[in-house]
């Protein structure tokens, strides 16, 4: 089963032309027993990952009383979008969407530019910006290219505040793949981490991941094979402050995703080569017969 | 809502929703469109949306897998294809002569009819397709724990004697549905194996599929494919048969190796395009000290400017 969020997840462009409510609303009250809604994750759950879009974008059409439900219950593919100040591209979710526009972490303006936006207070916009070139540098020693973006916001309800870091990688040979081994390869990860109240010196936090995870190598000799995925794994830590929120963010995500790569790889994958061994066990290439 | 009206103003039509459901249905992963189409009526909420697009894709989809149905009287299994296919409900299975019925939506085998002469193919080809028949079924029973094999004469059936061409094609399938343990998975190969009379050869197109569903806590699938050829030579029945069976031992055997060393580069080859295991400087990344990235809080150090 997937862990659920309190707090809507990451959406995307599905949002520009639904147009709902600008701002993340907790939906505390979902619907779990709700056939409908149960039924359409459980198809969520079967459908190849790499079709998650127009699977989504269809139960949306199909289900629009749920529509918000369901974009914040499935992750879908992160898209991205060029900041015109600083030329560097930053990724969309639900998380630094205001109406139809997006505020970018570099330049902290909102793409289509939005009077009256939402911005976080200056104090969490200044750890937001640390955040951002930290994770800049991160990214690169783990991805070797690829996009990244964090957002921070107040929580409404309580005294801490939330964090939304994301990765979006294009491992093709075509794009970041410094090794050129695969024809098409994609990694999105979010990263939704609750900081809680610090209360003498220590905060809790929860953090929500989900990797999305494609890729296809075509060789002639062995034709074209395609895994692809998607987990999400919840962690929760109490920690001390001392550090200061963005170390300890920062070693619960690499933590985190260092599980998620070794579940995905061994296990995921795994079970699937399993199956195709119980299929048709693998044997020696008998040696070479003389035709009668 | 503003956003609520506006939903109800672009509500779907009919035609919509059953492309729609199509859809769903034709990608459902191995041996899962039932459970796809029970979870896709409670979606639907119309049962007639649900029944016209059922009626349209099931068959589409139990054909492109090669569905296997069991006989009434479980004498046998008939396979579900286009090279088998007789009408839209009905199908040959040429081993037993006999035509089975064919409840698409429910997947099951509901009748079985002795097959018409026209249906079948001459003695002469007959005598090929079952020499076929019998060397690609000792092979599959060696290299499949649960694999179902079906030959067909798809060309020149009515051919009587030597001096024309004909093409038979091999089908091979082997399921594992295991939803307990949250795991389905299916091979099929198809081989199109023509007789050229004129050249005296045999020339061979395989088609290898594999697909493989894992969704324990989430959701991870396999789709792989190849295809080879190969040609012998046209002799008789026996040493024909004999040497297409080693073909297509040959051939799948190589795809097997191949999808062994297509899983055995994953970790540390095509992975690591992705994610690396370790950050390129080989260590854990220092979270403690991120201030050295931060050039601008690097030059306010040295500088001493800072508060």
């Amino acid at each position: 089963m997937f862990i659920r969020f309190v707090y809507p997840a990451h959406t995307t462009r599905l949002f520009h032309f639904l147009q709902l409510s600008s701002v993340p609303v907790p939906s505390l009250f979902l619907s779990t027993a709700c056939l409908e809604m149960e039924a359409a994750l459980g198809l969520m759950r079967r459908m190849p990952p790499k079709h998650t879009e127009p699977a989504l974008s269809a139960l949306v059409s199909l289900l629009p009383a749920y529509s918000s439900d369901l974009l914040s219950q499935v992750d879908q593919p992160l898209q991205v979008l060029r900041d015109v100040d600083s030329a560097k591209e930053f990724i969309l979710c639900d998380y630094n969407r205001d109406a139809d526009s997006y505020r970018s972490p570099w330049s902290n303006k909102y793409h289509p530019p939005l009077e009256g936006g939402l911005y976080p207070s200056p104090e969490l916009r200044t750890l937001e910006i640390e955040a951002n070139e930290v994770f800049t540098v991160y990214r690169d020693q783990y991805y070797e290219g690829g996009t990244s973006s964090v957002y921070l916001w107040e929580d409404d309800d309580k005294e801490g505040f939330l964090a939304c870091f994301l990765i979006k990688k294009d491992g093709s040979k075509y794009a970041h793949g410094v090794r050129g081994y695969l024809n098409e390869g994609g990694w999105d990860a979010i990263h939704l981490i609750e900081v809680g109240m610090e209360v003498q010196g220590m905060a809790d936090y929860c953090l929500t991941s989900t990797v999305m995870l494609s890729m296809t190598t075509d060789h002639e000799n062995s034709g074209t094979f395609s895994l692809s995925g998607s987990i999400r794994r919840q962690m929760k830590s109490q920690l001390s402050v001392a550090d200061g929120h963005l170390c300890n963010m920062g070693k619960l995500i690499e933590e985190i995703e260092g599980k998620l790569r070794y579940s995905l790889d061994q296990v995921y994958f795994g079970k699937t080569k399993e199956m195709i061994w119980t299929l048709r066990p693998p044997t020696e290439l008998p040696s070479t017969r003389l035709l009668p | 809502m503003a956003d609520e009206e506006e939903h109800q103003e672009s509500e779907l039509s009919d035609n919509q929703k059953i492309d729609i459901a199509k859809w769903f249905l034709l990608n459902s992963p191995p041996g899962e469109i039932q459970y796809v189409a029970k979870d896709l009526r409670s979606v639907l909420s119309d049962d007639n949306v649900y029944r016209m697009a059922a009626s349209e894709a099931f068959p589409f989809y139990n054909k492109t897998h090669l569905i296997s149905l069991q006989f009434p009287d479980r004498s046998g299994d008939v396979l579900v294809s286009s090279f088998s296919e007789i009408s839209e409900d009905e199908y040959l299975d040429p081993r037993t002569a006999q035509v089975a019925k064919v409840d698409h939506v429910k997947q099951m085998c509901t009748d079985i009819r002795p097959a018409k002469d026209e249906e079948l193919p001459t003695p002469y080809i007959e005598e090929y397709r079952c020499a076929v028949d019998a060397e690609v079924s000792k092979y599959v029973a060696e290299a499949y724990p649960k694999g179902l094999c079906s030959v067909y004469c798809v060309s020149g059936k009515d051919v009587e004697e030597a001096g024309s061409d004909f093409e038979l094609v091999v089908l091979i399938t082997a399921t594992r549905l295991s939803p307990q343990n949250f795991c389905n998975g299916s091979w099929r190969s198809i081989w199109n194996i023509e007789f050229m009379d004129e050249l005296q050869t045999v020339e061979v197109r395989g088609k290898m599929q594999v697909g493989a569903h894992y969704f324990e806590e989430g959701n991870v699938q396999l789709e792989a494919q190849h295809e080879c050829k190969d040609s012998t030579m046209f002799q008789s029945p026996d040493d024909s048969s004999f040497s297409l069976a080693n073909i297509i031992r040959h051939h799948e055997t190589e795809y097997m190796t191949s999808l062994e060393t297509s899983y055995s580069n994953l970790p540390d080859s095509t992975f690591k395009d992705l994610r690396r295991k370790l950050p390129v400087t080989r260590t854990l990344f220092p979270w403690h000290n991120t201030m050295q990235f931060s050039l601008t809080r690097d030059i306010t150090k040295e500088l001493g400017i800072e508060k």
